[in-house]
């Protein structure tokens, strides 16, 4: 036993699945089919017959510690266009440990251009640490016209009560950007002796959001880490989160219980997971067809677009 | 076919053992899950006593009696007790429903204290299981690596072993086990970190891997990914989805008369 996720305990309420849950599952189990009968295991044929998907969280180029076996964009997009995936808001792994994010982002909104046009939305990097990060900024929005910018500060090693972050935060906000805050990518358990990089402490962030009502913020890679109360102050407070690091079984239905239903959206956290796994999530939960639609895209679509 | 190596009876709903087990089936019933293999009861002990031991194992008798075409049990043992573990795999394997055997972290492996409990084990045909991890954050007191199970593997080399988790640090465990030819390879309770299960595959052929996923605190999603996700043959999967935990099992089923 290894269960590191305690998301169970704090949301978990049980109670009796509908009818029209029941059918609505069988539904969406006959459109996907990924492995709905133990004697079919092929994932292949029923992709195309999926629901359309907005994954949040995707990155380009290669993750420092390995080679992920999707870490070249063109085989990525084929992958996401397999599970009838429509947009995927992408990062990059380079910002991780590059200093200068300004070519990383430039090479990423490239890549994207190239081999991504019309499913790849760039997310650039910031840095609030990085000498006039603030151009960084400008050239995101101005130059390669992102929606939205990526923020790692357990790899750039700032806390979220430090007031760098608030400034970063109140900068993106207005020039209305979304601000995607990643708490970690990997298990601190398997990290590199070498390169530590503890998931980042989400519990300055409610009381900071409460502050800046117009700050768009979705949570990448939290429930490895946050659960319980966290996740309910944050969504109370308007913050959105993706499914990539949610665990125990059926765990969207119970987290949906939980918080407003338009606070979670798909994230695969893709290539650096095997994408497969958010997306039978989606199966692994009894949801209603109106949960589903808000999971798959409506919510990323109104985040992206508000 | 799909046999989950690895569960529990946390992480869902239930007063009763009979209860959270019939909620776990409900939702692998979605993924098209068809067996499970369920052990430890409610709440976790790391370091049991006989008493706890009983207990635990009682509350999984009680889980997969209400199930017992869905679910097979393997009884929870710690090494620190060696009389009250010998008496507990006869009480729920020898004279009892359960088919294996599972060990966690009261005690590393590694130590001769655990052979009685290994040879009483193979003699019933029970398949073995060893939580493994090498935690980078740093192991608990009794918790054993992949090395450790390496040594123990290789006092017995004709029984096979399940190297629980595959060390979680997978890159690592995959390294550790791959010349020990009776370690088989758990993928269960890890993160869906995609070139797992290739590497597990290319390192120590598919026959040595098995799908878990450590429901019900992980998903069953997040585990079946690993397998349905990785760039291998269709065969391999089958293979791991539930074939070799199947080959593995035969031996005590048919003693036991169990059909499968």
């Amino acid at each position: 036993m290894n269960q590191p996720n305690a998301v169970a305990a704090s949301f978990r309420l049980g109670g009796p699945t509908t009818a029209l849950a029941r059918l609505n599952r069988r539904e969406f189990i006959a459109a996907t089919a990924a492995v709905a009968v133990a004697s079919s295991i092929t994932t292949d044929a029923a992709e195309t017959k999926s629901p359309a998907l907005i994954d949040t969280n995707v990155s380009l180029s290669r993750w420092p510690f390995r080679r992920c076996p999707l870490d070249d964009t063109p085989s990525l997009v084929a992958k996401l266009r397999g599970h009838n995936v429509t947009q995927a808001w992408a990062g990059t792994f380079d910002a991780l440990l590059h200093k200068d994010l300004s070519s990383a982002n430039a090479r990423l909104a490239d890549e994207c251009r190239r081999h991504g046009k019309g499913i790849l939305v760039p997310i650039g990097a910031l840095n609030p640490t990085l000498p006039n990060w603030e151009e960084d900024l400008r050239r995101c929005a101005e130059q390669h016209k992102m929606p939205g910018v990526r923020l790692h500060p357990n790899f750039h090693g700032y806390k979220l009560d430090d007031p760098l972050f608030e400034r970063a935060l109140v900068a993106a906000t207005e020039r209305r950007l979304l601000v995607q805050i990643s708490l970690g990518e990997e298990d601190d358990r398997t990290q590199s002796a070498l390169a530590k990089a503890p998931s980042a402490d989400a519990a300055p962030l409610a009381a900071i959001l409460k502050q800046f009502p117009k700050a768009r913020v979705q949570v990448l890679n939290a429930f490895r880490t946050l659960r319980g109360k966290p996740v309910l102050d944050l969504a109370a407070v308007g913050a959105r989160f993706e499914i990539a690091t949610l665990e125990i079984v059926a765990g969207v239905g119970e987290l949906l219980k939980q918080i407003p239903p338009d606070r979670l959206c798909f994230g695969s956290h893709a290539p650096f997971y095997y994408f497969e796994s958010a997306k039978l999530k989606l199966q692994e939960s009894d949801l209603t067809p109106a949960q589903l639609a808000a999971l798959s895209h409506d919510n990323a679509r109104k985040l992206l677009t508000v | 076919m799909i046999w989950d190596l690895h569960c529990h009876l946390s992480g869902v709903d239930g007063k009763t053992p009979e209860e959270r087990m019939g909620q776990l089936i409900a939702i692998a019933d979605r993924m098209g899950i068809e067996r499970l293999c369920v052990y430890m009861g409610m709440p976790w002990s790391l370091d049991p006593s006989p008493e706890t031991l009983r207990k635990e194992n009682d509350q999984v008798l009680q889980a997969i009696g209400k199930f017992p075409k869905r679910t097979f049990g393997f009884v929870y043992l710690n090494p620190k007790h060696i009389e009250a573990s010998l008496a507990e795999l006869d009480r729920c394997v020898a004279r009892g429903p359960m088919v294996g055997v599972k060990l966690w972290v009261a005690q590393h492996c590694s130590v001769p204290e655990l052979d009685p409990i290994i040879k009483r084990a193979a003699e019933l045909k029970a398949v073995i299981f060893q939580h493994t991890w090498f935690n980078a954050t740093g192991n608990k007191p009794g918790e054993s690596t992949p090395l450790d199970i390496v040594e123990l593997a290789r006092r017995h080399p004709t029984v096979p072993l399940i190297c629980g988790h595959t060390g979680g640090d997978w890159e690592l465990g995959i390294r550790a086990i791959r010349g020990q030819k009776n370690l088989y390879a758990d993928l269960a309770g890890s993160e869906p970190v995609a070139g797992y299960t290739e590497m597990a595959v290319r390192e120590l052929g598919a026959e040595r891997v098995s799908y878990g996923s450590d429901a019900g605190g992980r998903s069953f999603s997040s585990q079946l990914a690993k397998v349905f996700g990785a760039n291998i043959p269709e065969s391999a999967k089958k293979l791991i989805l539930g074939e070799n935990l199947k080959r593995l099992m035969m031996p005590i089923l048919k003693a036991k008369g169990i059909k499968a």
